[in-house]
């Protein structure tokens, strides 16, 4: 008997040949750039601008301009580093983790993805850097030889695993980012007519020849960076979360940070991938390249990360009573009853009920419903930093100390301005840059040899 | 004739030809000129062509002009001719005294350079006995405050010395010429030779009387005891042999009377130790909690218009227990304490002590009966040395203001007093002023009331001048210049000694120095019979700075020694006589009266704070800075209000948040518009309101940051002769409006957590650790105490490990530490809007906690919330709100705990804060990259950061460093942090390596109390022991090693501390509810 397996729905919609692809993709690059993205990018500017006038007066004036103070020495700088570098998660997930266990459907996705994670960090950076009291002198956090001899940094401080973490993770990103680059910069050097275009991109792509030779290098150097990379997915965001867990500040001395840090950031990151997808697919037309099945695996992974972390909340605050530890167990009533109770009730809504919606296959297949929800994600995760961070510090051992923390103008300012140069960077890259990694992509064109059935049953036919 | 001959070779020797030839040339070796000159390539080039023309030139004019570009020049420039004491970096200390006309206290000046930098107490006075408080050892700052004179004005512009002499001494001699009356008025004077220039003034203007006012009068004491014993004086008292004090409104341990020496005498009787389980019992009636009443065993809230009453009835519980008559009397809420401190009292007779601090003569007529019915008088009490300390007459200060009103005077001398700001306003004093067509000020500013005077003519920092003091029969302090006057001729017309003045317009031409020698050889130098020759009299004295001489027929006392104090209790016992009573005092008439006042629904009790006191150093910002002890709010004064009587006027009662509400108070008429604050303890139906805020003209504070909070010096009354300090008619409208105030603690409560450890004397008895049991771990192997287990290696114990242990039971959170440590350690003043943002930089801090049923609150909320269902969170709710009607108060100084396993010090990714060798907890600034990591891991919160470069920016001006004059009162010793940096307290590390270094250069073995702290040194009782931890006979070895109270603030995670508590005992009962003590049975 001929028994034939279900054939599988093809990852790119609306039989498209291979050159169909690169016109699709280098449509946005090759054409005029639409009034909508003018519009965008000059709103991301302004916020941009904005962001870098508040930075210029804290590096000026000091830090005092924030909200923080002596108690809650780190508020929403440390927040907000740390949303942006669990943001930046899903990138390489998506590009590493996935690639490695060959999950086709990722090759849609995965460059735009990469371009969000470098932005992200690029964000987050700001933040680390420039949250230093005297950041012109950040360059001491690197061990570098010094006339002073001895003087060396302090190996045991999680902050300083942090510069390592996260430099080696911006690093390995922009390197993996930029290799699957190579070949798309090559098409669109191939196709350009502008001189300088053609020798912008023929810069870009570093001499591609598109040989056999060249193939196969790509395909180990991709390999190998995937496997570089893959460890650093889960590395970074525990080393972010042992600056709370190896403190002795009641809330954050857990030992379940690591792996829940890790989640929550895949968890927003898949958000962020989310947001910037359901865009960009509307306004470059990709709809055949993003298709809701794309968005249903993605909205799959937010269910699972998202649980996750529900656990890992509920697990705290089991943890915290079982323990017995006056001072633990009143950190984490303080955090969901507290003065911050509000910001404690948005996390648990925003991050653990909501994404459970995505049990209804309707919800989750619904573009609409996952743009919504991969914001109100975003929101709920910026909410667990914040909560993780300020509640806990208003709040420690000594009851003389406790006290609360407001944010001023130039935190809502800077926040603004890391989100407006992310949006700048994303909107210039989707300009100028392949969003889809087409070489890639082109492989999966015929994913199912539907098409050569359909053409043999005709043939016998006759 | 033989020459030795030296060669330097053997080739010399020899003297070959090719030697000879090779000597004739400078070189010896060929050099490579030629392989040089020779290379093709540079003789091409080696012309200089245009091209290198130009870039020489180009060079040239760059460097030329770079080098002219002037680079900041800092001249160190040395002696030419070096002072003999002047030492660069070696300090110098002066004996000295302060005396503002109400503090007074001998002290040690610190210079360096010339410059005076530190005040510390001198140990040698019996009268302030090396006390301090927070208003002294802030002073110093006031030397170098900008706002002073630096010359006489006339009518507000600058006149010379001489001219202007010339122009008083017409004034004055026509003045009394034709008989017109000349007044000086001026705060209590102490000093025997300003006392005697008065008298050589008032010999050559004989018209001339002297008014004493004080801001805060006394002056009720002292008409008691004229009524009571035909003195009238303020006696001395003696709470050292109090073993009972009742206290009715008097805050003995802040401000009433002589604080500094009251503490000390009064922490004396209350340190316990297994040896001495003793301690003396404090009742305290009041209607404002105030720091003496939140030290006190006992505490009544009273309503104002009681105090008189509690009085009347204690006197009746007294007289009932020692068979006497009683006067009328009304009960009284308060009546069971008050019988029990009656029964306390007269088994303690002859060894208490009752005083009010009510300025009622009436009330210390009953007080006086009380004291002599239990026989205190002689004893406690000692009226025949009395004090010479506030000896403000109020009854001829009205008078005087009758008297300007009416014209009859025709010129006011106003030395060292404000009477426009503290004069009652039903006094008017400004018109009255302005009746008076000589008004001359020796005020060092253009305050208040020297802006309306025709004449000022700036007297010397207290710093800067030549003084002598008598604050006691028999005591004698000076005080002499520690700088030459900072505003002198030639750039400045200058400052000028009042004394000096006053003699010069008598036709007296001896400098002031030479005229205390002249009256000290005259009057003093007799009574003491040590000293054969006065110079050597004079010169001892300067040296120590406080002595004592005979009072009478005794003779002279021996110096200062541990055994004088054996001698002088026997003194005691010699004249034990009772005080003679002149005329029986009709106490049944005077209840009478008492009784008959009538209370408001709303009565008012003025108090001074222990920062600002009367106000006259309102423009110091240390102490504006330093918070309240008991609502740690700065920068302010308010009402303060319970709770209950806020919740009924709906008025603001946020505890997390720095709104207050504002209220318009109206007493007498005038109204004030202040923030109300809920004080837990306040009695209700009372507010209370500090003096000294509000003072427009104190100087350049109050136009960098607007005048600091409102002034109610208006709202005193002034009733039967004296002024009154308590208002019983005063109405309080909500101004629907809030402003922001800035506390530096505003959660109240230790929220359940053994951070105070606390016990009671009766617990303490029976077993030395009560309240004091270490936080057990339990493992597998079972409980263990969680200093055993450790994760980290063990620190080597060389040489010396410091440690420091601060005792509960002694500290009165009177705040003096803060100040000295800020003046110590160069601390930054960042101001009300910092403070209100958790921002201020005290290196230390003195907590401040509420209990209600102390200690059993906490597990009564937690029965409450196992049994009655009470959820959790209302549980700590409950926790949350401090006893509204009468807590009890803990205070707890904070410092660097210098963890010896220190969180800080693993996370700061630089290595920025280390630990030191010797066990301190050390931060290297410059390395600091400012991450902030330290403070969020510092589980005391006690490092602070620079958030703004507060010696810079200019929205902190205030700040001393910003001033050319105020930085000269920064330590050398200790550098001034830049912004971004952390910084805590280094425990005066400063002062440790001098001590080494002492000990060093002396060749010997560094001594226990070798070092001293600014904190240590500035506690008015003792309550902070620094010492050698590996030296096990200094006195904090053996405390550590033999005290059953001692113990680590949140050792269980582990982190070490170096600094340790003694638990703080209390003689009360123990209120704990019989349930809880059968369910800890159980679990235990």
């Amino acid at each position: 008997m001929h028994a034939e397996s279900e054939i599988r729905e093809p990852l790119i919609l609306g039989n498209k040949t291979y050159h169909q692809i690169s016109e699709d993709i280098v449509r946005p690059i090759e054409g005029k750039a639409t009034k909508q993205w003018y519009m965008l990018l000059t709103l991301a500017t302004i916020c941009f601008l904005w962001g870098i006038g508040c930075l210029a007066y804290t590096i000026g004036t000091g830090i005092g301009v924030w909200g923080s103070n002596n108690g809650v020495d780190w508020a929403w700088d440390i927040t907000n580093f740390v949303w942006w570098i669990g943001i930046g998660h899903a990138g390489t997930l998506i590009s590493a983790v996935l690639l490695l266990f060959r999950q086709k459907w990722r090759m849609a996705i995965n460059r735009s993805a990469e371009a969000m994670t470098i932005f992200a960090v690029m964000c987050a950076a700001i933040f680390v850097v420039l949250h230093t009291g005297r950041p012109w002198l950040d360059y001491w956090l690197f061990p570098l030889p010094n006339q002073f001899g001895s003087l060396w940094v302090n190996f045991n401080s999680p902050l300083l695993w942090d510069v390592f973490a996260v430099s080696t993770y911006f690093s390995v990103s922009l390197v993996f980012w930029y290799t699957g680059l190579v070949p798309d910069f090559a098409m669109i050097r191939d196709r350009a007519v502008k001189p300088f275009s053609k020798k912008l991109y023929s810069l870009l792509s570093v001499g591609w020849g598109g040989s056999a030779r060249h193939w196969s290098r790509f395909e180990e150097v991709s390999l190998v960076l995937a496997g570089l990379s893959t460890p650093l997915v889960f590395s970074v965001h525990s080393i972010v979360s042992m600056d709370f867990a190896t403190s002795v500040v009641p809330g954050w001395h857990t030992t379940i940070f690591p792996p829940y840090f890790v989640a929550g950031a895949v968890f927003s990151g898949f958000a962020m991938v989310l947001t910037l997808l359901l865009i960009m697919r509307k306004v470059y037309r990709l709809e055949n390249y993003i298709t809701v099945k794309h968005i249903e695996y993605m909205n799959i992974i937010i269910i699972v990360t998202g649980s996750i972390v529900g656990v890992a909340y509920l697990t705290e605050l089991f943890i915290s009573w079982y323990s017995g530890v006056e001072y633990e167990q009143y950190a984490f009533l303080n955090r969901a009853t507290g003065p911050y109770w509000w910001a404690y009730a948005a996390m648990m809504t925003c991050n653990v009920v909501s994404p459970q919606v995505f049990w209804f296959k309707k919800l989750r297949t619904n573009f609409a419903f996952t743009f919504v929800m991969s914001i109100v994600v975003n929101i709920g995760m910026w909410f667990e930093r914040f909560v993780i961070i300020v509640p806990t510090l208003c709040r420690t051992f000594i009851p003389s100390t406790w006290n609360m923390y407001h944010p001023t103008f130039i935190d809502v300012g800077i926040f603004t301005g890391t989100i407006g140069m992310f949006f700048t960077f994303f909107l210039l890259f989707t300009r100028y840059f392949p969003v889809i990694a087409q070489a890639e992509l082109k492989s999966i064109v015929k994913s199912s040899g539907q098409e050569h059935k359909e053409k043999a049953k005709h043939h016998h036919a006759h | 004739m033989g020459k030795t001959q030296y060669w330097k070779g053997l080739d010399e020797l020899s003297n070959s030809p090719e030697f000879v030839q090779k000597a004739e040339n400078e070189f010896a070796e060929q050099l490579p000129l030629e392989d040089f000159l020779g290379d093709n390539n540079l003789a091409q080039n080696n012309g200089t062509n245009r091209r290198d023309f130009l870039k020489f030139l180009g060079f040239s004019v760059t460097a030329a002009s770079l080098a002219a570009c002037e680079t900041p020049v800092n001249k160190a420039l040395p002696y030419v001719v070096r002072p003999e004491e002047i030492t660069p970096g070696v300090a110098n200390w002066y004996a000295s005294t302060y005396f503002d006309g109400n503090d007074y206290s001998a002290i040690l000046v610190k210079t360096r350079e010339g410059r005076p930098i530190k005040i510390e107490g001198n140990e040698l006075s019996k009268v302030s006995m090396g006390g301090t408080n927070a208003r002294i050892q802030a002073s110093i700052l006031s030397l170098y405050d900008s706002s002073r004179l630096t010359g006489p004005t006339a009518n507000e512009t600058p006149v010379t010395w001489a001219i202007s002499d010339k122009e008083i001494i017409n004034k004055l001699t026509a003045i009394s010429a034709k008989g017109g009356n000349i007044r000086i008025l001026s705060s209590t004077i102490i000093s025997p030779s300003t006392k005697s220039v008065l008298s050589d003034f008032t010999a050559k203007y004989p018209t001339t009387k002297l008014v004493t006012y004080d801001a805060v009068s006394y002056a009720g004491i002292t008409s008691a005891n004229e009524l009571t014993f035909g003195k009238a004086v303020i006696p001395s008292y003696n709470f050292a042999e109090a073993e009972v004090v009742v206290s009715i409104a008097a805050d003995f341990l802040a401000n009433w009377l002589s604080p500094m020496e009251y503490a000390r005498q009064y922490a004396a009787l209350r340190r316990v130790s297994k040896s001495h389980a003793k301690m003396s019992k404090h009742f305290h009636f009041e209607s404002n909690l105030s720091l003496t009443g939140a030290n006190s065993d006992e505490r009544e809230p009273i309503k104002v218009s009681e105090q008189g009453k509690v009085a009347v009835n204690l006197y009746n519980a007294v007289a009932k227990l020692t068979g006497r008559s009683a006067l009328s009397s009304s009960a009284l809420a308060c009546d069971a304490t008050i019988a029990n401190a009656a029964k306390e009292l007269v088994e303690n007779k002859g060894k208490s002590l009752v005083i009010a601090g009510s300025n009622d003569t009436n009330v210390q007529l009953i007080v006086n009966g009380i004291n002599q019915l239990l026989e205190n008088y002689g004893k406690t009490i000692d009226i025949e040395n009395p004090s010479n300390l506030h000896q403000g007459n109020d009854a001829s200060f009205a008078e005087l203001v009758n008297e300007m009103n009416a014209g009859k005077i025709d010129a006011v001398i106003y030395y060292n007093t404000n009477p426009v700001y503290t004069a009652p306003a039903s006094l008017k004093f400004a018109d009255a002023m302005k009746k008076v067509k000589l008004n001359i000020s020796f005020a060092d500013r253009s305050d208040e009331t020297s802006r309306y005077a025709n004449y000022i003519f700036p007297d010397h920092h207290y710093l800067e001048s030549w003084n002598d003091f008598n604050p006691r029969k028999g005591h004698y302090s000076l005080s002499q210049p520690t700088i030459s006057p900072l505003f002198a001729q030639p750039r400045n017309e200058g400052t000028r000694q009042a004394q000096e003045s006053l003699l010069l317009w008598a036709g007296i031409s001896t400098d002031y120095h030479k005229y205390i020698q002249n009256v000290w050889s005259a009057t003093v130098f007799p009574m003491q019979g040590k000293y054969m020759m006065f110079a050597e009299f004079w010169n001892n004295s300067l040296h120590d700075g406080a002595i004592e001489v005979a009072t009478g027929e005794e003779k002279v006392l021996a110096e200062n020694s541990k055994d004088d104090k054996k001698k002088e209790t026997k003194k005691k016992e010699d004249k034990k006589e009772e005080a003679k009573v002149v005329a029986k005092v009709d106490l049944g008439a005077v209840a009478q009266k008492v009784n008959s006042v009538k209370g408001g629904t709303f009565e008012l009790a003025l108090y001074e704070k222990v920062a600002i006191g009367n106000g006259n150093q309102a423009n110091n910002p240390w102490l504006q800075e330093l918070p309240d002890p008991i609502t740690k709010i700065t920068w302010d004064n308010y009402v303060t209000m319970s709770p209950a009587d806020m919740e009924g006027k709906y008025l603001l009662m946020k505890r997390q948040d720095r709104e207050a509400s504002v209220v318009n108070v109206t007493v007498n008429g005038v109204t004030v518009k202040l923030p109300v604050v809920p004080q837990p303890g306040q009695a209700k139906g009372t507010v209370g309101i500090a003096l000294g805020y509000g003072r427009d003209r104190a100087g350049l504070l109050s136009t960098q940051v607007g005048v600091v909070g409102q002034n109610v010096f208006p709202f005193i009354g002034v009733e039967n002769g004296t002024l009154n300090y308590g208002s019983l008619d005063v109405k309080i409208e909500a101004a629907n409006e809030t402003i922001e105030i800035a506390g530096t603690q505003v959660h109240h409560t230790m929220m359940g957590r053994e951070i105070v450890r606390v016990t009671s004397l009766e617990d303490y008895k029976k077993d030395p650790t009560a309240g004091n049991h270490p936080e057990m771990l339990h493992t597998n192997s079972g409980a263990v105490n969680p200093n055993t287990i450790d994760l980290w290696n063990e620190h080597d114990k060389l040489g010396h490990r410091w440690g420091m242990t601060i005792d509960l039971n002694s500290c009165i959170g009177c705040g003096s530490c803060v100040v000295s440590c800020t003046a110590e350690n160069n601390v930054a003043v960042v101001g009300k809007k910092m403070v209100m943002n958790t921002r201020e930089m005290h290196w230390l801090r003195i907590d401040r906690y509420y209990s209600t049923n102390w200690p059993s609150e906490v597990a009564e909320a937690r029965e409450k919330a196992s049994e009655k269902g009470v959820g959790i969170k209302d549980m700590y709710m409950d926790m949350e709100n401090p006893a509204v009607e009468n807590p009890k108060v803990v205070f707890q100084p904070i410092m660097c705990q210098h963890c010896n396993h220190a969180p800080c010090e693993t996370v700061c990714p630089v290595l920025a804060t280390n630990h030191s060798s010797d066990g301190l907890n050390a931060m290297a600034y410059n390395r600091c990259v400012g991450t902030r990591y330290c403070a969020n891991n510092c589980p005391f919160k006690v490092r602070r950061f620079n958030w703004f470069n507060y010696n810079g920016n200019s929205d902190f001006k205030f700040n001393p460093t910003q001033d050319d004059l105020g930085r000269m009162v920064l330590n050398p010793d200790v550098v001034v942090r830049s912004r971004g940096v952390m910084e805590k307290c280094s425990m005066c590390v400063q002062r440790i390596q001098a001590g080494k270094l002492e000990a060093k250069k002396a060749e010997r073995k560094l001594v226990d109390g070798d070092i001293k702290l600014a904190c240590a040194q500035a506690c008015p009782t003792n309550a902070i022991v620094f010492g050698d931890l590996n030296d096990d006979n200094s006195a904090i070895a053996q405390l550590r090693k033999t005290d059953e109270r001692n113990y680590f603030i949140l050792e269980e995670i582990g982190i070490k501390p170096t600094v340790s508590y003694l638990t703080k005992v209390r003689n009360c009962e123990l209120e704990v509810p019989e349930k809880t003590e059968v369910k800890t049975a159980e679990k235990a």
